[in-house]
């Protein structure tokens, strides 16, 4: 859920984008991380553990916890909390560790 | 191909910013490696007001300190700020490495200077992997930055500064406080903080923690207990709570990896919250030439991680010979500013802290990687 009034703030999210999430058109905005694209659309399942495949949110969102990985146009472990999203963007849920293309 | 950079930064937040500044000015030319898209550290994430003297910005909101800050150094031709980028290694010969999408790079600074802040503790209990369990950074991100609710209904878990400080921005967001709970028996943070929140009808429940997460694909709701004087669960005190989403707000600890990995000699102390590298007055690490400031030197405030920058930043130039004698004079000034600072009654831990990583003993560990300089 985006805030559309806050006390403090004033947002300037950018142009309006539109990006897949797991195949399914979404929406976004250019000045915004794909997490908060995601976020704002109420998905916080990102991906899954490598050993156990239990479910994976976002936890620290400054590129530090690898908890957030997912595979962005077909690269893997994208720490989607500190890339932007982009048009046409294809983002979707990892499952285990990926491989990086060389 | 080794780009041969005087200063290097790595970390762009409050104290790399203003440790670029100050060895700017007196004439250095500075490197500035920024792993997120734009730099300000937690600076861009912080809506409340600072206190501390018009020095340091008292009154003023934490982003708009950020803004101000990046935009005269945007206008300092002396200082280059690489965003997205992430800094990977130290290695022997004093290069550093780092990543800037899928490139590659290595610089070979004359100083390097390491601000590379602080990550957010965790906390063991059942669940605590689920979506919707945050730390309260990444809640303030989502919100202060994004406009993005991070959920409907929070339990906040801790009461220091940070946790009594989103809950409350939380609130102004729209989202409702479950409640905060705090397992020490007394609130951590200011009074000032805590009386805003229960104000608001927040109740802040001491002596409590949470004990697991109801849901197994996400943060349906949680349990919480009561905790005895051993900070022991006291079983049959259990509460559910309901809530779609927990925030850890329990702590920070330094990020010092490229210290360990450049051998600095490092040492644990509770009252800077972990490991820290051992620093002289000036900053300096036990290894010459390598600086460190702001959180990752011991958790402490953006406005002291401000200050500690300048110190680093005219002690890197200084020893570069840049105007020696009117750097030597900016970095007393910044070190009497930092001294003011710490007068205050929350200054006696980080005082207490900065005795023992000066004094002789304690663990000392050094040289991790067992290679000789």
């Amino acid at each position: 859920m985006r805030i559309e009034e806050h006390p403090v703030r004033q947002f300037d999210r950018g142009e309006k984008v539109s990006f897949f999430y797991n195949g399914q058109k979404m929406e976004g905005y250019s000045n915004e991380t794909i997490a908060a694209a995601l976020h704002a659309a109420g998905i916080r399942r990102l991906g899954h553990s490598p050993e156990l495949h239990r479910p994976r949110g976002l936890f620290c969102a400054i590129g530090n916890c690898s908890s957030c990985f997912m595979t962005v146009n077909g690269e893997p472990n994208v720490r989607i909390c500190v890339t932007r999203v982009e048009d046409g963007m294809r983002v979707e849920e990892q499952h285990g560790k990926g491989v990086i293309s060389t | 191909m080794i780009r041969n950079v005087e200063v290097l930064v790595v970390g762009g937040g409050p104290a790399g910013l203003c440790a670029a500044q100050a060895a700017a000015s007196v004439g250095a030319k500075v490197l500035v490696l920024e792993r997120d898209y734009v730099p300000g550290g937690q600076l861009v994430k912080q809506t409340h007001k600072f206190f501390g003297s018009e020095k340091q910005h008292a009154g003023e909101r934490g982003f708009q300190i950020g803004e101000d800050l990046l935009k005269e150094i945007e206008a300092d031709p002396n200082i280059q700020i690489m965003t997205e980028t992430t800094a990977l290694g130290y290695y022997e010969d004093g290069v550093v490495t780092a990543l800037k999408g899928r490139e590659h790079l290595k610089f070979r600074p004359q100083r390097l200077i390491i601000t590379t802040g602080a990550a957010e503790k965790f906390l063991a209990f059942p669940g605590n992997d689920l979506p919707g369990v945050y730390g309260a950074g990444a809640v303030q991100t989502l919100m202060n930055v994004a406009g993005v609710k991070p959920a409907e209904r929070v339990l906040m878990v801790g009461s220091g500064n940070i946790g009594l400080i989103v809950s409350y921005q939380l609130k102004q967001a729209g989202v409702e406080i479950a409640a905060i709970v705090e397992a020490a028996p007394k609130i951590g943070g200011y009074l000032v903080h805590a009386a805003k929140i229960r104000r608001a009808g927040i109740p802040i429940k001491t002596g409590w923690t949470v004990k697991e997460v109801l849901g197994t694909e996400q943060v349906e709701g949680a349990v919480i207990c009561q905790l005895d004087d051993k900070f022991q669960q006291i079983p049959g005190t259990e509460e559910k709570v309901a809530c779609d989403a927990i925030c850890l707000a329990v702590g920070l600890t330094p990020l010092t990896e490229l210290c360990w990995q450049a051998g600095c000699e490092m040492k644990f102390i509770r009252e800077l919250s972990g490991h820290v590298p051992v620093v002289s007055d000036n900053l300096e690490t036990t290894r010459s030439g390598i600086y460190a400031a702001g959180d990752a030197t011991g958790i402490e405030e953006a406005s002291s991680a401000m200050v500690e920058g300048k110190v680093a930043g005219y002690s890197a130039a200084e020893s570069l010979g840049h105007s020696p004698e009117k750097a030597a004079q900016l970095r007393a000034e910044a070190l009497e500013e930092l001294r003011q600072l710490r007068a205050g009654p929350t200054g006696g831990k980080i005082n207490a802290g900065i005795d023992k990583m000066k004094e002789d003993g304690g663990v000392v560990h050094v040289n991790l990687y067992g290679y000789s300089h």
